[in-house]
């Protein structure tokens, strides 16, 4: 793989044409990650838990998730949440989620589709 | 919050939710000659009308329905009241907001700007609808960015993609380390 500099524009560009000359396959629905960003969430920390699961996104390279920030939903006390989304799957939230949890919440149950239950505040099904 | 940094996510979370698909965040750092660091946030949300736009400083005043207090803008008010500054609110119902918060630059009591690079990239990817655009000066040194620009050259690809999002930390961080010279960024200074 060719190695350059990632700090361009023209890198970008560059970044694009060798992505989209390489065969994927892409899935209808994607996973969803939701992390609450209201003023309690950014005070408890959204922001560098978004930066992990970006992380572990570009480290792990996977493909076909979705990152979206909500508002606050009321249950400041247990901020930073987390709500994971798999197709056909109910909605879960993790909360009181820090930068360190979020590799485990990734590989546990975004990659391998397991809750992990002491960490669930919530559960939506559909 | 700890860094100016939240506080900009803060507010561009404000613009969101008033329903905004178009923001702009200018900092502007005048270190030599003015000794002061301006942040600005610019929406095309629903506005405020004059009697709500005054009051929205008090924590009791929000638009949330979960809860009866909203602390983002009276906390950032706090901060700028620290620093010798200040923050003015202004809005057109209908049209859009305006936040424009004022410090003194070497005020002992200014949180540091702290990590922009991954505040941007917060906003940035989780809001791929939202046309941001990125404006930061330090005295004469500029740059900018604006999603249209980003996703223009992306077409299908989502920020998302993992070489793209290594992409987008590598451009974010040289350029703003650009802008400091040879003073470290992340950390917080």
């Amino acid at each position: 793989m060719e190695v350059y500099s990632l700090k361009t524009i023209e890198d970008l560009k560059r970044l694009r044409d060798q992505v989209q000359a390489e065969t994927r396959v892409r899935h209808e629905s994607s996973k969803q990650i939701i992390v609450g960003m209201g003023t309690c969430g950014i005070a408890a920390g959204a922001r560098d838990v978004m930066s992990a699961i970006l992380d572990e996104i570009a480290k792990r390279k996977l493909e076909d998730i979705t990152v979206r920030q909500t508002g606050c939903i009321g249950m400041c006390e247990k901020e930073v949440l987390v709500d994971i989304v798999l197709p056909g799957k109910p909605r879960i939230t993790y909360g009181r989620v820090t930068a360190a949890d979020v590799p485990k919440i990734i590989v546990e149950h975004v990659i391998n589709g397991n809750l992990i239950k002491e960490m669930v505040v919530g559960k939506i099904t559909e | 919050m700890r860094e100016l940094s939240l506080h900009i996510l803060d507010l561009v979370q404000n613009s969101i939710e008033a329903g905004a698909n178009k923001v702009t965040l200018e900092i502007i750092e005048d270190i030599h000659t003015m000794d002061t660091l301006m942040i600005r946030v610019t929406d095309n949300g629903r506005g405020m009308d004059e009697a709500t736009c005054k009051n929205v400083i008090n924590p009791f005043v929000t638009t949330r329905t979960t809860r009866r207090v909203g602390l983002g803008l009276p906390l950032i008010h706090m901060s700028t009241e620290r620093c010798q500054g200040y923050l003015t609110v202004t809005s057109t119902l209908g049209c859009g907001t305006v936040i424009e918060a004022l410090y003194q630059h070497s005020h002992l009591d200014r949180p540091p700007l702290g990590n922009i690079v991954e505040t941007i990239k917060s906003i940035l990817i989780a809001n791929p609808e939202l046309y941001f655009s990125y404006c930061h000066t330090v005295d004469q040194t500029v740059f900018s960015l604006a999603t249209q620009e980003i996703i223009e050259i992306l077409g299908d690809l989502p920020l998302t993609q993992p070489d793209v999002l290594v992409w987008l930390d590598e451009y974010l961080t040289h350029n703003v380390m650009n802008l400091y010279n040879s003073r470290n960024l992340h950390g917080g200074v």
